[in-house]
């Protein structure tokens, strides 16, 4: 199979293309159709993606399963993978089959619906492929469009409100890349991301408008693509828009939005950051790792005040943000594989969090923290998910969670001790907020009247839940699962970063010598 | 058969877990029961068949399964079988499958759930489950590992202490339990990224040869540079707090009380809060090269066995008083392992197992007499009612305040244990070795007064619950008569192999030793009044690794501490008595003179009883410290400065695109498609020019 990887991409939007001219009628038999054929079209891209996995070649540190075509306007039109990219397609192709069931019980407009997440699952998947710069922009900048619709049509009362600052935030980050595009065109030539990362932007320190700018055009084009990857991500200060966006988003909005809309951040860092900008991103790294320290506390102390279900896992997604920035830019084999499988694994964590809100809200009707309470006595099999779910948030060994962190802490340590206990303080807040919640929401004993009747989780609930418990116990139990594919990939980044910055360095010494 | 010793509970655990659906409630316990007896008893084997000489260092591993794996950071799932790990093989699985037969009484009615609420299954699923967690720990080969078991148990501990989980109090000290665990965690993460950075592996092996080298190295932690065998053992022994309950860090254990009796006895006495010390025992390489992490060692270690003694002294919660108890029995532990003499610190922990998990289960057992009532101003004169408790909680009082015959090696195991405790702290610290000798009389004086006050005097409290006050079942009481062994032969039958001559320890651990000649060392000890009877004079001659404890060649405490002078081997006695004549005179003869002491020293009294004041304290600096941040940051970091700015110059923005793209109704999505498409304009027409430049 030549062109697998735009037969991944592009099923969803075909199964979109299928319900969007055939499907007529709003009745109950056309809503499940509707639903089927998502259903159907994200599993086949699941199932295809398989191959991508099974035709990659972990110690390949190159482009692999590469396409190259002509395309319009003398653009071209290039995907692959490579050992960073790769998991982070599976996880989306993975995800997408259980969101879709996730919104089962969904009744308005369900067709819309159900076109919204497949060229969602469309673009989020060409954002990890797409090798050029352009393409890439086309997909990171539209797959926006569908998460405003999913928020601000099928989103809670404050919608408008939400999608609103939504875009807000993103807009400044936009510009700023795109600008950022054009300049990076004008000095290489090229949008071929492969020949990109070859290329050598310049370090020089030149000044404009009178000031000094150390690092030169590298970080001129550091500073625009942090602008819009640092809001994705989101980094502290610029993650007011999450909190927001999760509560009004629908449940399986919140799902997609945590578990890979959030991973373009990460993933933007490592692809272009690191590689293309290496010596500006040795001069912003203390900054970021700061950055990174100050959200996992900050926003870990917010959590723990929060009363919106939704608003608290949305503040410790945050926190846990912080630890893949942190990993990104402690530069060293532990925490790059730390921060990754810390993407991966909270892709997992986060959306079953989210859902085990889904479930309740599905039931009550409201995110009040203090509307609940002693859920166990009538909700054993939820208790239990739940319980495991918030282990793995905290970052339990032996779940995915604790990979992640643990890595990640390591690796920062190795870069700066201070930061190393700042962020592991995340480790006693983590485990205050979350299960100050599980307290609140499923232990004690069940006294409120408007829960009396609640029954437990259905069977479609538990399949939804059985292959996230699946890969969160099983990650945690055989990382290399994992690791063996990004490791030499990862490798090979640090390898070229720290040549780069050495290179760098043995020249100021010469210059100002 | 260590894969058997492994599984077993983590079997029993998944059958009582989910199994009990299929086999019914009665046979999942009985399964999880037997499968951990079948573990002990596998345990024994190991530990008696197990040979140091036989393998290469003195221990051998069994890979199961690569775990994480991250550049030169790597680690497996393995099970080490060294001395070290076949102690406390024993120690778990024969508490655990006591534990597990005794519930099978203890669990089989309780008032705390409803009618048809099959909670037993899922008691006994958290036992095994935290078997097998702490099982990991201890045959852990790596630090990742021993994390993984560090935190099961805590998860375990968590569980089980919010056992009746329809109360408050209960999902408070389980959450307290665990969230001040984390405290110590991270410290002991912390640890472990520093013995990374240092040693480039987490592998027990790599990191004991390279602890010699830990001693010269430096290493650069926050402000200032630090020795990095000091810098290591600190922060790994700050995790021990945790789990141990150290002073700072103790605050969860007297909460955690909250959990069943049972759960008491294994977790919060004889297992898992022993981690901490089992964690600086199998750290011995590091710590014999780090001199200020063992002083500090010591010093939390002294302190919390006097702190923890004054608060046990006034105490009513039966239960509460024991716990105080191990708190204070930890300190001695680390005391121990703070003066570099390792195997009394195993010592102490093996035979406290014993007597501790005797008496919570003593405890248990008046408790369920009693109708689950606690405080012990209720209960008096129960030594008829139920005589086989009674004699059981005698002899592990007997043994915990160490009992037994001055200057010869017969007595209770926790007099040969505690006394070996005190006459090494003489030889390495002689502040901590006063603590310790008062600790030890107030020791006596809280066991004896929970003895009096529960056993005689006349009844007091509900009339009605004495009357009912009955024996409890035989799967409760073979477990007490089991431990009861243990507490009164465990430590004159393992006396040698723990505190005996240094060949003999170093024989028992597996760690090479080699005889050197009196004037060769030491001119201290070579006229002092006993060494002439040793005929030869061994020291410890192991590389760091070899064997399952290290001692370095120049420490000879274990060596001097079979010669202090006599009245140091008598002082822990002499207290013991004092304590009891004391409890004696105020429980049994004057019952008054606590009332009137309590309101002369009412200032002194309420300290004690509110247990110095931490909890208040923690609760004002920490818990509502945290909450306040918490809520400014939210309302004023986010809400007011992030938020009102970013509003602001919305404000400023939004309007103008607006009136840009002539829509005012068209909102935010039409604006970013728009922004979009002449972005990719703007970007084609660059390109297209470009190259047309080109």
């Amino acid at each position: 199979m030549d062109n697998l990887l735009s037969i991944v991409t592009f099923l969803p939007l075909l199964g979109a293309v299928i319900l969007g001219v055939f499907l007529r009628g709003d009745d109950e038999a056309a809503q499940k159709n509707a639903k089927w054929v998502a259903f159907w079209a994200t599993l086949a891209t699941f199932l295809f993606s398989i191959f991508i996995l099974t035709e990659f070649e972990p110690d390949n540190t190159g482009f692999q399963l590469v396409e190259e075509r002509e395309w319009i306007f003398g653009l071209q039109y290039k995907m692959g993978v490579d050992g960073i990219s790769v998991l982070f397609v599976m996880l989306t192709t993975f995800l997408m089959p259980l969101v879709i069931l996730a919104c089962w019980d969904v009744t308005h407009r369900v067709k819309e619906y159900m076109i919204a997440f497949l060229v969602l699952e469309t673009l989020m998947l060409g954002v990890f492929m797409a090798l050029d710069l352009v393409l890439f922009y086309l997909f990171f900048e539209a797959g926006l469009i569908p998460m405003f619709l999913i928020i601000g049509i099928w989103g809670g009362k404050n919608r408008i409100y939400a999608s609103f600052k939504f875009f807000l935030y993103t807009f400044l980050g936009s510009v700023l890349m795109l600008v950022a595009m054009v300049a990076m065109y004008a000095d290489a030539g090229t949008t071929d991301i492969p020949s990109l990362l070859r290329h050598q932007f310049g370090s020089e320190t030149f000044s404009l408008l009178g000031m000094q700018i150390f690092g030169g055009l590298q970080t001129l084009l550091f500073i625009a693509f942090f602008a819009s990857f640092a809001v994705k991500m989101p980094m502290w200060p610029v993650h007011t828009w999450l909190p927001d966006a999760h509560v009004q988003a629908p449940t399986a909005g919140s799902v997609v939005l945590a578990a890979i809309l959030l991973k373009m951040g990460g993933y933007g860092f490592l692809r272009f950051s690191l590689p293309m900008f290496p010596v500006a991103s040795d001069i912003f790294a203390p900054l970021i790792l700061w950055l990174s320290a100050i959200a996992i506390v900050y926003t870990s102390l917010v959590a723990l005040m929060q009363n919106d279900m939704k608003k608290l896992i949305a503040y410790s997604s945050v926190a846990h943000m912080g630890y893949v920035t942190m990993g990104i830019f402690a530069v060293n084999q532990q925490g790059i594989d730390g921060a990754i499988f810390q993407m991966i694994s909270h892709g997992f964590i986060s959306g079953a969090l989210f859902l085990c809100v889904g479930v309740i809200y599905d039931r009550i009707h409201t995110r009040e923290i203090d509307a609940y309470g002693g859920l166990v006595n009538r909700m054993p099999a939820y208790a239990l998910v739940f319980m495991l779910f918030t282990m793995a948030n905290v970052g339990l060994p032996g779940t995915s969670g604790f990979v992640g962190e643990f890595l990640t802490l390591v690796g920062v340590f190795q870069a700066n001790t201070w930061v190393a206990l700042v962020a592991a303080t995340g480790v006693i807040l983590s485990a205050a907020y979350a299960l100050w919640l599980y307290r609140r929401v499923v232990m004690g004993d069940l006294i409120k009247e408007s829960l009396k009747s609640i029954t437990d989780m259905t069977r479609r609930e538990r399949a939804i839940f059985a292959p996230l418990i699946v890969m969160t116990l099983l990650l945690g139990v055989y990382p290399s699962l994992v690791t063996d594919i990004i490791g030499p990939s990862v490798q090979a980044l640090i390898g070229q970063y720290e040549t780069a910055v050495a290179t760098f360095e043995a020249a100021t010494q010469v210059a100002s010598n | 058969m260590a894969t058997i010793i492994l599984f077993a509970p983590l079997i029993g655990a998944l059958i009582c877990g989910f199994g009990w659906r299929i086999i019914g409630e009665t046979a999942a316990q009985w399964t999880a029961t037997i499968l951990l007896f079948l573990a002990a008893v596998l345990s024994w084997i190991v530990f008696f068949i197990f040979d140091p000489t036989a393998h290469e260092n003195g221990y051998y591993t069994v890979q199961l399964l690569t775990w994480i794996e991250s550049g030169t950071l790597t680690s497996d799932w393995a099970i080490r079988i060294d001395r070290l790990t076949a102690i406390m093989l024993v120690v778990i699985n024969s508490v655990s499958a006591l534990v597990h037969l005794y519930s099978l009484g203890y669990m089989a009615h309780d008032d705390n759930f409803r009618e048809g609420e099959s909670y037993r299954p899922r008691f006994f699923a958290y036992l095994s489950f935290f078997t097998f967690a702490m099982l990991m720990l201890v045959t852990a080969d790596n630090m990742v590992q021993l994390f993984f078991g560090w935190e099961g148990v805590g998860v375990a501990s968590y569980l089980l202490i919010n056992f009746y989980f329809r109360k408050p109090s209960a999902n408070a000290a389980a959450m307290k339990a665990f969230i001040v665990n984390r405290v110590g965690d991270l410290a002991l993460i912390l640890g472990m990224a520093a013995i990374y950075l240092q040693v480039d592996s987490i592998r027990f092996d790599d990191i004991f040869a390279a602890a010699p080298g830990l001693a010269e190295a430096t290493i650069t932690f926050l402000w200032t540079d630090w020795n990095a065998a000091n810098l290591i053992g600190i922060l790994l022994f700050i995790g021990a707090m945790g789990k141990s309950a150290q002073l700072f860090l103790h605050t969860w254990l007297p909460d955690a009380m909250e959990g069943p009796t049972p759960v008491s006895a294994l977790i919060h006495a004889a297992t898992m809060v022993t981690a901490g010390v089992f964690l600086v025992c199998r750290m011995s390489p590091i710590m014999e090269f780090a001199p200020a992490a063992l002083a500090f060692i010591t010093a939390v270690g002294a302190v919390t066995a006097f702190f923890a003694a004054t608060v046990g002294l006034v105490q009513t919660d039966i239960k509460r008083v024991i716990a105080y108890s191990t708190c204070s029995q930890l300190g001695y532990m680390f005391v121990a392992a703070g003066v570099g003499v390792y195997s009394v610190a195993m010592f102490h922990l093996f035979t406290h197992a014993f007597f501790k998990a005797m008496l919570f289960l003593g405890a248990g057992s008046v408790i369920h007499a009693m109708h689950h009532e606690q405080d012990m101003m209720n209960y008096g004169g129960l030594r008829k009612k139920i005589p086989y408790t009674f004699w059981a909680m005698m002899i592990g009082t007997l043994a915990i305040t160490g009992v037994g015959v001055p200057l010869t090696y017969f007595g209770f195991a926790g007099f040969l244990s505690k006394d070996a405790v005190i006459e090494s702290a003489y030889v390495g610290a002689q502040g901590a070795f006063w603590l310790l000798v008062i600790a030890a009389a107030m020791t006596s004086f809280y066991s004896w007064r929970l003895m009096f006050l529960t056993f005689y005097g006349r009844p007091r409290g509900d009339k009605h619950t004495h009357e009912h006050a009955h024996e409890s079942p035989m799967v409760m009481l073979i477990p007490l008569g089991v431990l009861g062994l243990g507490a009164v032969f465990s430590g004159m039958i393992w006396y040698n192999s723990f505190f005996g001559h240094t060949d003999q320890v170093a024989r028992f651990f597996g760690v090479p030793y080699e005889e050197v000649h009196e004037e060769s060392h030491g001119d201290t000890h070579s006229e002092s009044a006993e060494a002439g009877k040793d005929e030869h004079h061994y020291v410890f001659a192991g590389q760091p690794g070899q064997g399952a404890i290290y001692v370095s060649p120049e420490n000879t405490t274990l060596d001097d501490a079979h010669k202090v002078p006599t009245w140091v081997k008598v002082a822990p006695f002499i207290a013991m008595l004092a304590g009891f004549f004391l409890a004696f005179q105020m429980y049994i003869r004057r019952p008054d003179l606590p009332g009137k002491l309590a309101e002369n020293q009412w200032p002194l009294y309420q300290f004690l009883l509110n247990k110095w004041y931490f909890d208040e304290i923690y609760d004002f600096l920490f818990v509502r410290g945290a909450k306040n941040i918490g809520r400014f940051l939210w309302k004023k970091g986010d809400g007011a400065v992030i938020d009102g700015g970013i509003n602001g110059l919305a404000m400023g923005i939004i309007p103008m695109l607006t009136r840009l793209a002539g829509r005012a109704q068209s909102g935010y999505l039409f604006h970013y498609v728009f922004a979009m498409v002449i972005g990719i304009a703007v970007l084609i027409t660059w390109m297209t020019l470009a190259s047309g430049a080109n």
